[in-house]
């Protein structure tokens, strides 16, 4: 075991002996999302540094505490990128927090989740043991897919050692084209582009205007692009950063909390006050606290619909951060957990309180 | 023989026609795709609603009966083998495409429902179910989530993983459970992932939510031969080294070259040593810019002959030797063993050569085709099951090639799955702590190991006793223990 580690498993192990939660930590730059942190400080960040990566092969291999900053950096020198265009939240972020994490940037309808691009995990778990999943080939079907598993874990199974994950070239071109609608003509167009093969890449609608990004091959794009009509936005990279990053003047207006609901892209709007943030050709809602009540209604219209909704930031999570389960899935996380992490230790109560 | 109580118990559930128990009857089902291996189950059920599940395996699982779960049975990796204590449950009459929705580009279907008759009915919104399997034509959805299948297009459009929404599921203890669902993430874990692939091990399916996908406009392939199997190797890393996800990246070797073209004519040149099929499709104009790019890549790479599909005819003629190539070995040999390993595609050359080698060594052919842009290799090793030895000779050769997997940093199964086939191998790819946690992971769903016992993980004892141990960074576990 490489010396930077040697002494993690003894400490994992001294832990679950004495029953000590332990909170791993990366960049904390996403410290706020989840139920409350809990435990001593695992600092993982040390561990960095890109292990391989072969644009021919399509995967980069890195450690969990590589800045996530370094490993787009290289994949844009090798032209690729990650698809899924991951969220940083701050200049900290890491590889191992983000694919902990789970989330996906504008990206992830047209390109897919950080999940679906994990294809193997180096994972430190509550025993102490190295265990090593997946691998660094593109189709890998032996053993359970423990690898995607790890992904949105929120740490809760143990500390990401390393990681390989597909990677894809970076579009030929891009172009940002800005519409004036409504939200009902926003989702009416969704739905229209729904069943045509356009080359869409983000979409986001606020406040009467749909911004949409295409990418691809330029000639797809011209076509696409005639079809969609709208003007282009020039500052489309500032644009989709801020969308992503949750600098757009929408997510400013978060004090009283921000509430993410993952849902069926058709859903019809709920009963609420003021404008939600459209993203995922209508598959992800946002919506601010203030407009939200407590979120209860918000939980049941998002269950309705398909999906779910997260407590995403917001300094009271009484009501917890993350949709309950149904008993049955609940009873099956538990004895997952206990799979990995018998004692309990790693980011107790983070994903929920029953463990 | 079935218990007489359980029988009975059975029998209040199921109309007579769908509990079937006499030997002729059952024979049908001895197997999979995979007729190396046979098994006679106890009694064979048909249910026809996810009642009649929950009720068969509550009471299956109070009389500790395994249960081995079925869908067209065309698996390659004996995944649906019956086990000769339990029962086989077929899945073959929830064969119902329950809705299509083309605004959220998807549809609910029951297991039993054909791959391609999911492509077939979306057809009719222009949108088609992506992952295709070779055996597409029969194989079942509630399959292809256990195996999480893959096919030709898989290297643009995913696997079925990645085009899955929603499963529904029955565990062994009558509970049902959906991982999943309709929006496009969910919370808690991904249990979604964990049950695709998961072989049958885990819960019966009786639901399953597909992503549909928009059918491109067009789309045309090129077909280019090379004198060298190494310089249509550097092709493919070229193809996708200019930033190029090609909808399907196929090479096949010069015997399998040979077998295929008496016998479907699709013009492939007889004296190349490789051809490589390269598919483009999108928009016209978008085809065209990739077909131009593509051609000027494998002319550098030094193919001898490149042709580029003018028709949609003659792009079906061209991938009609690929499609196929396992009727073709079944016709140059009395018997053939399908393998499945994934390799990085840097080392698709030694690894070739190297099976190359062992082929003499065992004196066996072995065909080469394969899914190229993502190194998934099918060798075809061509045998004669009358011929005394040759097929443990397969057997053998076969593990030779999965092991030569492993140590180039690939994997033992690209898409076909472990079943019973691969369940040694599964030895050397994992450590014993690895497969430990896989039994645990099996536990928290069916603590008693009544779902497709004896599959996709082995047991520590089998791996210890096969002598096959996994070398860990050039290290046995318990080193100091003695060996002989």
């Amino acid at each position: 075991m490489n010396d930077l580690i040697a002494a993690w498993p003894e400490r994992i192990r001294a832990a679950a002996a004495m029953q000590t939660p332990l909170r791993i930590v990366g960049g904390g730059s996403k410290d706020f999302y989840g139920q409350e942190l809990c435990g001593e400080r695992f600092e993982a960040a040390s561990y960095r540094g890109i292990v391989d990566y072969d644009p021919t092969e399509l995967v980069i291999t890195a450690r969990c505490g590589t800045p996530l900053a370094e490993v787009e950096r290289t994949l844009s020198e090798g032209r690729q990128m990650l698809a899924f265009e991951p969220p940083h939240f701050g200049p900290h972020a890491t590889f191992g927090g983000c694919i902990a994490a789970g989330l996906s940037g504008p990206r992830r309808p047209y390109a897919g989740a950080v999940r679906d691009v994990v294809l193997g995990v180096l994972l430190l778990d509550g025993r102490g043991d190295e265990l090593s999943f997946g691998g660094r080939v593109m189709k890998n079907v032996a053993g359970f897919d423990i690898s995607r598993l790890v992904a949105g874990s929120l740490g809760t199974l143990g500390v990401l050692l390393e990681a390989s994950i597909k990677c894809l070239p970076l579009p030929k071109a891009e172009l940002t084209l800005v519409l004036e609608l409504n939200e009902t003509e926003a989702m009416r167009r969704f739905e229209e582009w729904s069943g045509l093969p356009l080359p869409l890449s983000a979409s986001c609608w606020h406040a009467n205007r749909l911004i949409v990004r295409l990418s691809g091959a330029s000639s797809a794009i011209d076509e696409a692009k005639r079809r969609i009509g709208g003007e282009e936005l020039h500052d489309a990279k500032t644009f989709w950063t801020g969308v992503r990053e949750q600098q757009h003047p929408f997510f400013r207006q978060n004090a009283a909390g921000l509430w993410r609901c993952s849902v069926r892209p058709t859903a019809p709007s709920p009963d609420v006050d003021g404008d939600p943030l459209i993203e995922w050709s209508g598959a992800l809602r946002w919506f601010n606290g203030a407009c939200a009540g407590n979120g209860s209604g918000l939980r049941d219209w998002a269950q309705r619909h398909g999906g779910h909704a997260t407590l995403f930031r917001g300094s009271d999570k009484t009501l917890g951060a993350f949709q309950a389960l149904p008993p049955a899935i609940a009873a099956l996380h538990q004895r997952i957990k206990a799979t990995f992490d018998p004692a309990g230790i790693f980011n107790r109560h983070r994903m929920y309180p029953q463990f | 023989m079935l218990d007489p109580t359980l029988f009975a118990a059975l029998g209040e559930i199921l109309a007579p026609s769908a509990l079937i128990t006499t030997p002729e009857d059952t024979r049908p089902y001895e197997c999979d795709g995979l007729t190396l291996f046979r098994e006679q189950p106890l009694a064979v059920l048909l249910p026809d609603n996810e009642e009649q599940v929950v009720a068969i395996l509550r009471l299956c699982h109070a009389a500790r009966v395994p249960v081995v779960a079925r869908g067209a049975g065309t698996g390659l990796s004996g995944g649906a083998t019956p086990d000769k204590h339990g029962i086989l449950l077929s899945l073959a009459k929830f064969n119902r495409i329950l809705g299509i929705d083309p605004l959220s580009r998807s549809a609910v279907v029951q297991p039993g429902v054909r791959n391609l008759a999911i492509s077939e009915a979306a057809a009719l919104h222009g949108m088609f179910y992506a992952p295709d399997p070779s055996s597409q034509i029969a194989c079942t959805i509630g399959g292809n989530v256990a195996e999480n299948a893959g096919g030709v297009h898989c290297l643009k459009y995913g696997l079925t993983l990645h085009n899955v929404r929603r499963v529904r599921a029955v565990t062994i203890n009558g509970d049902v459970v959906e991982f999943g669902g309709e929006a496009l993430d969910h919370p808690g874990y991904d249990l979604l992932a964990l049950i695709t692939g998961s072989e049958g091990l885990l819960a019966v399916i009786t639901e399953v939510t597909v992503k549909l996908t928009p059918k491109p406009q067009s789309a045309r392939c090129v077909l280019a031969a090379f004198d060298d199997i190494s310089k249509a190797g550097d092709a493919v890393a070229a193809i996708i080294g200019e930033g190029i996800i090609p909808a399907g990246l196929e090479m096949m070797d010069k015997l399998t070259i040979s077998a295929v073209e008496p016998f479907v004519h699709a013009g492939y040149p007889l004296d190349a040593e490789a051809i490589l099929l390269c598919e483009s499709d999108g928009t016209t104009a978008e085809v065209a810019e990739e077909v131009d790019t593509v051609r000027s890549l494998l002319e550098r790479c030094g193919a001898t002959l490149i042709e580029i599909s003018q028709s949609e005819m003659q792009r079906l003629k061209f991938w009609s030797g690929r499609k196929a190539a396992f009727p073709a070995a079944g016709r140059v040999s009395p018997d053939y063993y399908c393998m499945d390993g994934t390799i990085p595609r840097r080392s698709l050359a030694p690894v070739l050569k190297r099976i190359g080698e062992l082929s003499k060594e065992y004196g066996l052919r072995c065909m080469n085709v394969f899914h190229a842009g993502d190194g998934n290799l099918h060798p075809l090793i061509l045998f004669d099951a009358n011929c005394a030895g040759d097929a443990e000779k397969t057997i053998a050769f076969g593990g030779k090639i999965l092991e030569l997997c492993i140590e180039a940093g690939g994997t033992i199964t690209g898409e076909h799955g472990v079943g019973i086939e691969k369940i040694n191998e599964m030895c050397v790819q994992f450590a014993p702590l690895e497969l430990e946690r896989f039994h645990a992971i099996k536990r928290a769903f069916d603590p008693e190991g009544l779902l497709n016992p004896g599959k996709a993980v082995p047991t520590l004892h089998r791996c210890a006793e096969m002598g096959r141990m996994h070398v860990h960074r050039g290290q046995l576990p318990h080193p100091e223990l003695p060996r002989f």
